[in-house]
């Protein structure tokens, strides 16, 4: 009897702990966008954390779209030729890439690179106190720290999942066209005739979306850093706090980009 | 303490974290324009009081009445207007590491007031001046010594003029020389600008040089708040033994242990 107990209630404080956790993002979300919202608007910030964002993420993105496209248009040449089909492999790689793997894959990169570092900056600061600081020093640490990132995260998302998009795109040309000799014309008609606005609608409401999560998931996770069960100071509590937030993140934007897809389609 | 109304007053302050209680009923009065010090062994809870006064933290029962204002019951905006009249000295300082001392020190101002680029380097250079911090000002943080991050948080600390400034552990991590030319530049500061100062510290007896009232926490109560003389020679058994443990036994100029009713 005692060890079911033990178990009912090893439960039950799992349940109570992970529910103040959502509870608490939620809190922070809030608190964020009423402070995006308020007065004074400063650019400055938001154009630094874009360029954090997304302008030190650009290599990065051409990298692993162009090789995205490549072995996409790889495999769609192999599997559409037994079909006799290969005209539509442009088709093949632009729907691909364009509905799914950009968002995803483009997001997944700035979880890596982006999201990772605001979880350790925001952790460090709690940590040495930067964040009492400006608590006492009467600025709100959500306007400051946070919401330019935020902001930047939904700027720099759709526009980094573009430049996936298009050197992904390019990658299958250079497969598909240059190595593999399916007709230049054929590639790019086929990817005209297929694609359209509501593909490239989803791709872009993915994007925002991704944006959002990403920022809001690695900047909450170090800015509670020291509310974690697990005992969150000190450089241990934050490469597990960064851990955390880039499994959460990277999960989160896979399980809202089904929810998307199945809403849009 | 006169008949003013204090600037700082802890009315049965109570905090626990978890099962274990922190603070169990917490009385203090701190007067305007007076220096208070907080004193106790490490892990008493000396810094979760100062982080009560500062609003950080809420008290589980008790009242923390902060000029005048209950900060367990003023709303967000509310607190952030009472901070304005705050400065604090944090035990690592807590300078943004991205920013220069500069920046540092001219961020209150660029975040709160509408002052011109002309008025922040001015307010800025003067009180970089004042703690003799010239040509540091476009370093970062970790190009300068512990001593100068901490002159740096106390011109960040005094640069809006506060009515009230916290200092927690001023001292740690500095050799006795950083040590007293912190103590220097506090009674420099507080002779111009006249703020009401709260100290947390385990610098004793130095610290006592600077107080017109100290306090003693332990157990998670403050024993006796007094002037440094009495504290120094108070025959309550606790005050006794942590002034024993910190000093020595303090002797008359008989030779005899002295005390004080």
């Amino acid at each position: 009897m005692e060890p079911l107990l033990r178990l009912l209630e090893k439960f039950g404080r799992d349940t109570l702990y992970h529910l103040t956790q959502v509870g608490r993002m939620g809190i922070f979300l809030s608190h964020c966008l009423a402070q995006a919202v308020r007065p004074p608007y400063k650019i400055y910030p938001v154009i630094s954390q874009i360029h954090f964002i997304g302008a030190r993420s650009f290599f990065v993105i051409v990298f692993t779209g162009t090789f995205t496209g490549m072995v996409l248009a790889l495999q769609g040449y192999y599997t559409l030729r037994q079909f006799g089909s290969e005209s539509l492999l442009g088709s093949a790689v632009a729907l691909s890439l364009v509905r799914e793997l950009g968002p995803v894959v483009a997001a997944l990169m700035v979880i890596g690179r982006a999201g990772s570092a605001i979880c350790a900056e925001i952790g460090i600061m709690r940590n040495s106190e930067q964040i009492d600081a400006l608590e006492c020093m009467a600025i709100d640490p959500y306007k400051y720290l946070i919401v330019p990132k935020i902001l930047a995260g939904i700027i720099a998302m759709p526009l980094l999942t573009f430049l996936f998009d298009m050197v992904g795109i390019l990658g299958g040309y250079l497969v598909g066209v240059v190595l593999l000799k399916v007709s230049s014309g054929i590639y790019f008609q086929s990817m005209y005739d297929s694609v359209v606005w509501q593909d490239v609608h989803m791709g872009v409401i993915k994007s925002l979306v991704f944006g959002l999560l990403i920022v809001w998931i690695s900047a909450a996770k170090g800015y509670y850093l020291h509310l974690d069960r697990s005992g969150g100071f000190g450089a241990v509590g934050v490469s597990r706090q960064t851990t955390s937030a880039v499994v959460l993140a990277s999960v989160t934007v896979l399980v809202w980009d089904y929810l998307i897809t199945s809403i849009m389609m | 303490m006169g008949e003013e109304k204090p600037v700082i007053e802890l009315l049965g302050v109570e905090k626990s974290f978890g099962s274990q209680k922190v603070l169990r009923g917490i009385d203090l009065q701190v007067a305007a324009g007076t220096t208070t010090v907080i004193v106790g062994a490490s892990g008493q809870g000396k810094s979760v009081i100062l982080k009560h006064m500062l609003g950080l933290v809420r008290p589980d029962r008790g009242q923390v009445m902060v000029l005048g204002h209950d900060l367990a019951r003023v709303s967000g905006r509310e607190l952030k207007r009472i901070r304005t009249s705050f400065g604090v000295l944090f035990q690592n300082s807590a300078l943004f590491d991205s920013l220069t001392v500069f920046e540092n020190v001219a961020l209150p101002l660029r975040e709160r007031t509408r002052a011109t680029q002309a008025e922040v380097r001015d307010k800025v250079m003067e009180k970089l001046t004042f703690m003799d911090l010239q040509g540091a000002e476009k370093k970062y943080p970790a190009q300068i010594s512990g001593g100068m991050q901490k002159r740096v948080g106390l011109a960040r600390a005094l640069v809006m003029n506060p009515k009230v400034v916290f200092f927690d552990e001023p001292t740690t991590g500095l050799d006795v020389k950083k040590s007293n030319e912190i103590y220097r530049l506090f009674h420099k500061t507080q002779a111009q600008f006249h703020y009401t100062a709260v100290i947390v510290s385990h610098d004793v007896p130095k610290i006592f040089k600077l107080a017109d009232q100290v306090a003693l926490l332990a157990d998670g109560v403050i024993h006796g708040c007094m002037t440094p003389v009495e504290f120094q020679l108070s025959p309550k058994p606790l005050i006794k033994a942590f002034v024993e443990e910190t000093m020595g036994p303090i002797y008359s100029s008989e030779g005899e242990e002295a005390t004080i009713e």
